[in-house]
């Protein structure tokens, strides 16, 4: 991994900034999820029947809400080259606890809350293992998905707890008045714009990324690198003790297998949104893209009556083409680097260290 | 530096917008003709009575409900409907309501489901019969103020009662009899055991109920304590099997043990678990509902549903082609019948 992530420091050279404005912004893989997204959106809409009505927007979000919120944290997580596995059974738990609480007489906003200190306790325990013991956080959350999973199901056993008060089920399944689109959205949009501040405009988020580059590096420019990881998990465990909430809200009923397999549909989001799985790239609108695009894509193929097989076997094959194009993309470009290396030899490097050059490009 | 990467970022936020735009316009531009192109569409396809009805079982692939379903094809065959099946591919809490949701905005006539969860698909059902489509349940069933009818395949006193007089007949109504059951705190088989516990002492005083083993739904337990079974009761005149697992894993046991033919062997099982030992003498005959007649069934019922013939009231009684006249009874349930006994006779016609 670390070869990986120490190997292309020439793509970082600020002849980056020699491209117009409009090439960086548009030629990027989050590009590519949002045109799309927009292509499904637009093809599914004049050949699909039912598709282009408003209450296709409202049940596509509701049902990719949960996929939406936890990829927030989980996007920053794959970006310091981590992963957190155990999200979907933080929800299952997060959705058992809730139920439970209630049940036995709490309000359900404090029963909510206390659900929510459960997954951010839940995150630490991970953070805890991969920062202060050092394991790979791969090992540890898949012990921890079986662990909280465990415990889910433990405290429930196979019943389910189905009373809960209407008013909270009215607000996780109403529309934001006058349009389809569903209040949770809401959430999501704060959220995302909390999460989109703190990777892209803060010292934090410029940390992130410096640890999914290179752990040493970011250390020794004083990154702190295991606090930084430490916060990022107990983030994840509390948005995915929030989604446990929305989803036992939603469908009336706290279970423990509730979201199993959840974790798996959060991470090929964020796969498919552009984030490098080995850390180091990546910008929060891809993944929100990219659970809209397999939303969109399984909601055209149901209403088009496509079997589910299909549409598990469409789904994966576009993420694996979404982990193989930036492969192949970089060695064409480093391909053609090189070559443009070998005719203009000393010029483009010449340039590219030039400020002036960079700031009124 | 740090100007030009704020640009960028405003630059991507602002066409993210113009896009974000541009996709809410194009949808809301196209979504006027796509309905009423659906509506009219539906109007022709089923003319005064929509009787398109979608199957939804708990997950694709399950011999149970492939068999299940192929009834409630026939059956739609039979009145001219349309049928479609659709489902997840696995069995979760949560699995079918991007399904149920999706056949609300087809606008079917009807869906039969067989439900995951009891609660779970009870908003998405709900507003499917808010936009007029009629929801009947069969095989598992939903909170009743989510659905229009439940089609019960069979009640737990009948299924206590055709296992008793099976093991009464097979054994010449005396001798001792044990029970292999699933896990312990099973809720049906449970239920179904304190029955046949009454049933025994009231009506056959002279069969002895000696133990009651659980096999955990695990084959190689349920085979172990059959074996236990035998050796604790040399007497042991009959075993009874309210599980599908256990009933096959004591009839392999006994299949090749000097105890075959000797002890009789009843309960709950499918016929494709069972055929070799009912053709090689083991099993004399086993019960369970058919799961084609339950498809069957509740295909008519959702199409009396559809027309107007019924609306869930008990009382109201509709026709369902070869099986004849049913009536809805308490709680809008309509009773498929009494279990269905399978031997060497029918066993043949019976593929799940």
């Amino acid at each position: 991994m670390s070869n990986a992530t120490l190997a292309p420091p020439t793509e970082r050279t600020y002849r980056d900034f020699q491209r117009p404005l409009w090439q960086r912004v548009l030629l990027t893989r989050e590009m590519a999820v949002i045109g799309a997204l927009v292509l499904v959106i637009a093809y599914a809409s004049l050949t699909v029947r039912n598709f282009g009505a408003p209450i296709t927007y409202t049940y596509l979000f509701l049902d990719v809400a949960a996929i939406l919120l936890i990829a927030l944290p989980m996007t920053l997580i794959i970006i310091t080259g981590e992963i957190d596995l155990s999200v979907a059974s933080v929800v299952g738990l997060s959705s058992v606890l809730t139920g439970t609480l209630h049940q036995a007489g709490l309000p359900f906003a404090l029963a909510a809350l206390i659900a929510i200190v459960a997954g951010a306790v839940a995150g630490s325990i991970n953070g805890f293992l991969v920062t202060v013991v050092g394991l790979p956080s791969l090992a540890v959350t898949i012990g921890t998905l079986a662990l909280f999973r465990g415990l889910a199901v433990g405290l429930l056993g196979t019943t389910a707890i189905t009373d809960f008060p209407e008013t909270w089920r009215d607000l996780a399944t109403s529309k934001i008045p006058g349009t389809p689109i569903p209040s949770v959205v809401i959430l999501i949009a704060v959220l995302a714009v909390v999460f989109g501040w703190l990777l892209h405009f803060t010292p934090f988020g410029r940390g992130i990324f410096a640890i999914g580059q290179s752990k040493e590096a970011a250390h020794f420019s004083g990154v702190r690198v295991e606090r930084t990881k430490l916060i990022l998990f107990v983030l994840s465990g509390s948005v995915a003790a929030l989604a446990g909430i929305y989803y036992t809200l939603r469908y009336g009923s706290a279970r423990g297998d509730n979201a199993t397999g959840l974790e798996l549909s959060v991470v090929a989001a964020v796969l498919l949104g552009g984030v490098s799985i080995f850390g180091g790239r990546g910008a929060l609108h891809g993944p929100i893209a990219g659970a809209l695009l397999i939303g969109a894509m399984a909601s055209a193929l149901r209403l088009a009556s496509v079997t589910s097989d299909v549409i598990n076997v469409i789904t994966g094959t576009l993420l694996i083409l979404s982990v193989v194009m930036p492969s192949l993309l970089a060695w064409a470009q480093s391909w053609r680097a090189r070559r443009r290396g070998k005719r203009k030899g000393e010029t483009s490097a010449h340039a590219g260290a030039d400020p002036g050059t960079a700031a009124s490009g | 530096m740090k100007f030009p990467i704020t640009k960028a970022r405003g630059g991507i936020v602002a066409v993210a917008a113009a896009l974000a735009l541009a996709v809410a316009g194009c949808s809301s531009d196209s979504s006027s003709d796509e309905s009423s192109d659906g509506a009219s569409g539906d109007a022709m396809g089923g003319g005064d009575a929509n009787l398109a009805i979608t199957f939804l079982p708990k997950n694709l692939g399950n011999a149970y409900f492939d068999t299940s379903d192929a009834g409630g094809e026939t059956a739609i065959m039979e009145f001219g409907g349309t049928y479609e099946e659709v489902g997840p591919a696995e069995a979760g809490p949560d699995a079918q309501v991007s399904y149920i949701n999706t056949l609300t905005q087809q606008g079917v006539g009807g869906i039969v489901v067989s439900a995951n969860d009891p609660a779970a698909i009870c908003d998405a059902l709900n507003e499917a019969r808010d936009n007029g489509v009629k929801v009947v349940t069969f095989d598992s069933d939903t909170n009743p103020e989510c659905r229009d009818l439940f089609i019960n395949q069979a009640t737990a006193d009948g299924i206590a009662q055709v296992q008793v007089d099976m093991i009464a007949e097979q054994i010449g109504d005396e001798g001792q009899v044990a029970i292999l059951s699933a896990s312990a705190n099973a809720t049906n088989q449970n239920a179904w055991i304190a029955t046949m516990e009454e049933i025994f002492a009231a009506d056959h005083p002279n069969i002895e109920l000696v133990d009651t083993v659980y096999g955990d739904d695990d084959d190689q337990t349920s085979f172990d304590k059959t074996a236990a079974l035998l050796q604790t009761y040399p007497d042991l005149k009959g075993i009874i099997s309210p599980t599908t697992v256990g009933i096959s894993a004591a009839a392999r046991y006994l299949s090749t043990s000097d105890y075959k033919g000797e002890v009789a062997l009843t309960g709950l099982g499918t016929p494709n678990q069972m055929r070799e030992y009912v053709e090689d003498g083991t099993v004399t005959e086993f019960a369970l509902w058919n799961p084609a007649d339950l498809g069957y069934l509740a295909a008519y019922a959702a199409k009396a549903l559809i027309e107007g013939e019924i609306t869930g009231a008990e009382g109201d009684t509709f026709e369902a082609g070869d099986l004849g006249s049913y009536e809805v009874g308490a709680d809008a349930t309509v009773l498929l019948g009494d279990p269905y006994r399978f031997n060497a006779d029918n066993i043949g016609d019976f593929d799940f």
